[in-house]
């Protein structure tokens, strides 16, 4: 039961824990400006983390979230040079995320390909067409209203509003509409799902419309809040990505999560790596943890459910499918 | 997919082929048109460079393309072969007087292990592929880093006959480019014509049917991944005797390379089929077209955008196929499935 429903209460609690004892022990964590900084690491793999549940839930992954990203800042900084306003920018690199997803979504549900494999070349293609788009050189000189209002209000960070709004948009669809309920029917059974009328192919192409359009935005933000365009930008945040979500409980054989519990996960991964950063902790050192990370989170619902399971049998030998 | 290849028709047979037939139609125009435009590219510099670039990507990605028969996949190999070439590295430094297949083995040993730890996080965690070598690409990177602590190990201090080893030539080719051949032509008869490569198809085709068909998937799995990490571990050899200076970020991002250089190669990802000379051609077209580029002199940075392209495309490709194979087996009343 606990390893079966329960790993996402698991995972909000332990980060609760991880909070107060950093607070405690590690000198300025808790401090309102270290909360800033921590908010806007988060910001990036909290955004892209929202539609990769969805995406996830229905069984599928999206690895080129990243090069979407990147690719958006390296067009922000390109339109930029050429004398657009940031109000014309903005949206039209969510559009350009938009159609970056809806071509992964296109190999995906009409040719029927495997999404890991899709979303691996386009994960190389997304970052190809940054580079060629930008080069390695960086657009810096963005106006100071834009890269203040991301980096600035104390102590409650403003980016805190835009992820709060967005996540409770995520959570409600999710946990609160037949929308919701459809995408863990799809990840469940996909067969059975198409029976119920829900029709996988056209939600799985909105998710990675969406999942695009949200990287796209994750890019502009990534821009403004180091003030700098360049097509490196957020290269391997795919990796934490997905690594927070399973973190937060969702199953990568989809139909099962909760967006509490990502947006734990996701908590959990960057306070986790702020106070170790504050504690003279290496970056480097930082990916050991990450990746440990990841693979116990899978491993420790497993090992959970089977020890349930022997003692299961040890007290009731006659109930053996009780699991 | 495979058993269907086998049963039904030289028609079937025909396209597999035509696949690999497709990559050396490819390498021989891009081969055709870089050396007209500009024969240097035909030297024996440039066709070393991409001999043994190929050598050591070929490598991993012969490892690679057994783990994606099984149906799993390993991202942690360009971590492994970072962890290698460092831990060789410091080894040779510190022992010059070492020969180099003492540092082969223990490259390829210290991969092995690895590999064996993703294989029984696979097998006995019942984790998926995807998600333990992500997290071990992460864990094996940040020991790398942890250990080398920013040095790195400089040509100068690594002994001469082992720089020695990744220059010399045995009938005019690189040692390198042998020890790959090697490697491809035993693992290539291996998953052809033995029981035990077989079952890896098998498992691949359908992990249900290998396991009621009394295949033990378990020892199969382990040993599919621990052969994928040792290779990756000897490509962390060949990667030091080549350039001489490593650091911890040595390999970083090449399995986005290698699981390219599968893909394009014809291997599928959904596993049951595809050889590891797909894989090896794969690897020479992505390594000769990072130099044609450079040729051509067209913007480097195209060649990440291309290697995205060709995977689309040969997946995508693949899945027309059989669509099409599947269409007219259905036309003709085959009775497949």
């Amino acid at each position: 039961m606990f390893a079966k429903r329960g790993w996402d209460t698991a995972i909000i609690a332990l980060t609760i824990v991880v909070l107060i004892v950093a607070s405690g022990t590690v000198d300025n964590f808790a401090s309102s400006q270290n909360f800033g900084f921590l908010v806007l690491d988060l910001l990036p793999i909290a955004l892209v983390a929202l539609p990769m549940t969805y995406i996830i839930v229905t069984g599928e992954i999206d690895l080129s979230v990243a090069s979407t990203l990147g690719l958006s800042s390296a067009v922000m900084g390109s339109l930029w040079n050429a004398g657009l306003s940031i109000e014309t920018i903005i949206p039209l690199c969510l559009l350009l995320g938009a159609i970056l997803g809806a071509v992964n979504g296109l190999f995906v549900t009409v040719l029927g390909l495997p999404s890991l494999a899709v979303t691996i070349g386009t994960l190389a293609l997304y970052r190809g067409l940054a580079f060629v788009v930008l080069g390695d050189g960086a657009v810096a000189d963005f106006p100071a209203v834009y890269t203040d209002w991301v980096t600035g209000g104390s102590p409650i960070p403003n980016v805190l509003y835009l992820i709060i709004v967005l996540a409770i948009a995520f959570g409600l669809v999710l946990h609160a509409t037949p929308i919701g309920r459809n995408l863990y029917a799809v990840g469940a059974s996909e067969q059975a799902a198409r029976f119920a009328g829900v029709r996988p192919g056209r939600t799985k192409f909105w998710l990675y419309v969406v999942s695009g359009a949200v990287a796209g935005l994750a890019g502009v933000l990534w821009t403004l809040r180091y003030s700098s365009a360049r097509a490196d930008n957020g290269a391997g945040l795919e990796l934490a990505v997905v690594a927070a979500v399973l973190l937060g409980g969702v199953s990568i054989f989809g139909g099962r999560g909760t967006l509490p519990g990502v947006l734990a996960g996701v908590v959990l991964l960057a306070s986790l790596q702020n106070a170790l950063r504050l504690s003279d902790v290496s970056n480097e050192a930082l990916n050991v943890v990450t990746g440990a990370l990841l693979i116990i989170s899978v491993l420790a619902p497993n090992a959970v459910q089977k020890l349930i399971q022997r003692r299961h049998r040890l007290l009731l030998p006659e109930r053996t499918n009780a699991s | 997919m495979t058993t269907a290849t086998l049963n039904l028709a030289p028609k079937l047979s025909l396209v597999f082929k035509a696949r690999e037939l497709g990559i050396v139609i490819a390498l021989a125009l891009l081969v055709g048109v870089t050396a007209i435009s500009n024969p240097r590219f035909l030297s024996g510099q440039s066709i070393r460079d991409i001999l043994l670039g190929t050598a050591i990507l070929a490598v991993l990605a012969v490892g690679q393309a057994i783990v994606v028969i099984t149906r799993n996949i390993d991202l942690s190999v360009g971590s492994i072969l970072g962890l290698s070439a460092f831990t060789v590295g410091t080894l040779l430094r510190d022992n010059p007087g070492l020969p180099v297949v003492v540092a082969l083995l223990v490259g390829a040993g210290v991969g092995a292990v690895a590999g064996l730890g993703n294989g029984a996080l696979v097998q006995y965690g019942k984790i998926p592929a995807l998600v333990v070598t992500l997290g071990t690409l992460y864990v094996i990177r940040g020991i790398t880093y942890f250990w080398a602590g920013g040095q790195q190990v400089n040509a100068d201090e690594l002994p001469g006959s082992f720089l020695a080893f990744g220059n010399a030539t045995l009938l005019g080719i690189p040692y390198l480019v042998w020890i790959a051949l090697i490697i491809l032509t035993i693992s290539g008869v291996v998953l052809r014509n033995y029981r035990a490569g077989r079952e890896l198809y098998a498992m691949g085709s359908s992990p249900q049917a290998a396991t009621l068909a009394g295949i033990r998937v378990g020892r199969r799995t382990l040993a599919a991944f621990t052969v994928s990490g040792g290779l990756a571990g000897l490509g962390g050899v060949l990667f030091a005797a080549r350039f001489g200076t490593i650091d911890a970020a040595a390999g970083t991002g090449l399995e986005l390379n290698v699981v390219a250089a599968v893909v394009v190669g014809g291997v599928a990802v959904f596993g049951g089929s595809g050889s590891v000379w797909g894989a090896a051609l794969g690897a020479l077209l992505l390594t000769t077209i990072g130099s044609s580029l450079a040729v051509l002199e067209i913007n480097q940075f195209w060649q990440q955008a291309i290697v995205g392209a060709l995977i689309l495309l040969a997946i995508g490709s693949d899945r027309l196929v059989a669509a099409r194979v599947a269409a007219s087996l259905k036309k003709r009343g085959s009775r497949v499935r």
